[in-house]
């Protein structure tokens, strides 16, 4: 690098980079909050089994935890890539 | 008359929640009310050293709960105002000094004595020491910084602030959540380089109730021992106490959140 470069260099704005990451994992951390702490782990294991059959990535397997009174609902939902019968498959259980 | 909890707190440390504590009990204090200020951090004593009344030091919080001493032996009284009053950490290593009943013994004596207001000045972390500062509190101010790593911590104390206190376990009324923007730069803002006031008001789904600027005044209040608040010259410092008030309910803009337009002079010779 020449000395004008490096006189002439300016940081990068980098302020929407740190926004748009803070928007997802803020995101993905509030839809498991007071969840259990399995959930991170069982995301993973789910992810083999569904490997096995379909080629996804752990991007595409949503885990919501929501508590209602009195009881706990756990939702499940894969995105298969294209081109694959349904677009999105869903299990419950309470 | 029961005494108002406020707790500051931010989850990441280094974020200024023991400058915000000593500069939000000074200005309740200004403000007529009589304040008393709770260093939580035990083992890190700090806040004494912020207000300037570290050799004054005689018995401390930790004292207090195990009965080793009187609420009234432990305040020390501030220099600059009477109805100001510091309760500082203690320094042992055992973190389960604290109890919750301990904690709520102290709070009920302070609400006796007639305080108006305490501020708990919360530990980094989400361990014992921090859970206990929020656990009783009314309001709660979130100290964050506009950078990554404070933004998601403080989102994750707003979640604790929401679920694991006494009003929440009650089912009362919710604690009053003042988010706290402190160590802006309006210049690094406006070219990009940091989040504004909006990208941290949106990530975290709250308005802000303050916004103090980056600013040199703050190291050289800490080196003197008298909370920035008191220097009513500086930009924080003024922050700082349109934030106190905004808290006791008055209304007023936000200021020193943009560039500082340039004077002619300025322009000419620069700086």
């Amino acid at each position: 690098m020449g000395i004008l470069d490096f006189l002439k260099r300016k940081p990068e704005a980098t302020a929407s980079v740190a926004r748009e990451r803070l928007r997802i994992i803020v995101a993905q951390e509030r839809s498991t909050r007071g969840a259990p702490d399995y959930l991170p782990m069982m995301r993973n294991e789910l992810l083999e089994v569904i490997k096995k059959y379909v080629h996804v990535d752990l991007d595409a397997i949503n885990i919501n935890f929501e508590r209602d009174s009195g009881h706990e609902i756990l939702e499940l939902s894969v995105t298969l890539p294209d081109g694959k019968q349904p677009a999105s498959s869903e299990a419950r259980s309470g | 008359m029961t005494a108002e909890i406020i707790v500051v707190t931010s989850g990441k440390g280094g974020v200024g929640k023991t400058t915000t504590s000593a500069s939000l009990a000074t200005g309740l204090a200004m403000a007529g009310k009589k304040v008393a200020v709770i260093d939580f951090d035990v083992g890190l004593r700090n806040l004494d050293l912020i207000m300037g009344c570290e050799r004054r030091v005689v018995y401390d919080f930790v004292n207090v709960v195990h009965g080793e001493a009187t609420l009234k032996q432990s305040l020390i009284k501030d220099k600059r105002y009477d109805n100001l009053y510091v309760l500082a950490a203690s320094q042992t290593r055992d973190k389960d000094a604290l109890t919750m009943e301990g904690v709520e013994k102290v709070l009920d004596g302070l609400s006796e004595d007639g305080f108006d207001y305490v501020v708990c000045d919360s530990p980094a972390g989400i361990e014992k020491g921090a859970h206990l500062a929020m656990y009783f509190a009314d309001h709660a101010v979130v100290v964050v910084n506009p950078e990554v790593s404070s933004v998601r911590d403080s989102d994750r104390i707003l979640g604790l602030l929401a679920s694991k206190t006494r009003r929440a376990e009650k089912g009362e009324p919710p604690i009053t959540q003042h988010l706290l923007l402190t160590r802006y730069n309006p210049a690094r803002v406006a070219i990009g380089e940091m989040l504004s006031v909006k990208d941290v008001e949106e990530i975290l789904g709250i308005q802000v109730v303050g916004v103090i600027p980056e600013s040199e005044n703050v190291l050289t209040a800490s080196n003197n021992g008298i909370p920035v608040i008191v220097d009513a010259n500086s930009l924080a410092g003024q922050a700082y106490s349109d934030t106190v008030a905004r808290i006791l309910g008055e209304e007023r803009p936000l200021r020193f959140i943009d560039v500082p337009k340039k004077g002619f002079l300025q322009r000419v010779f620069g700086g």
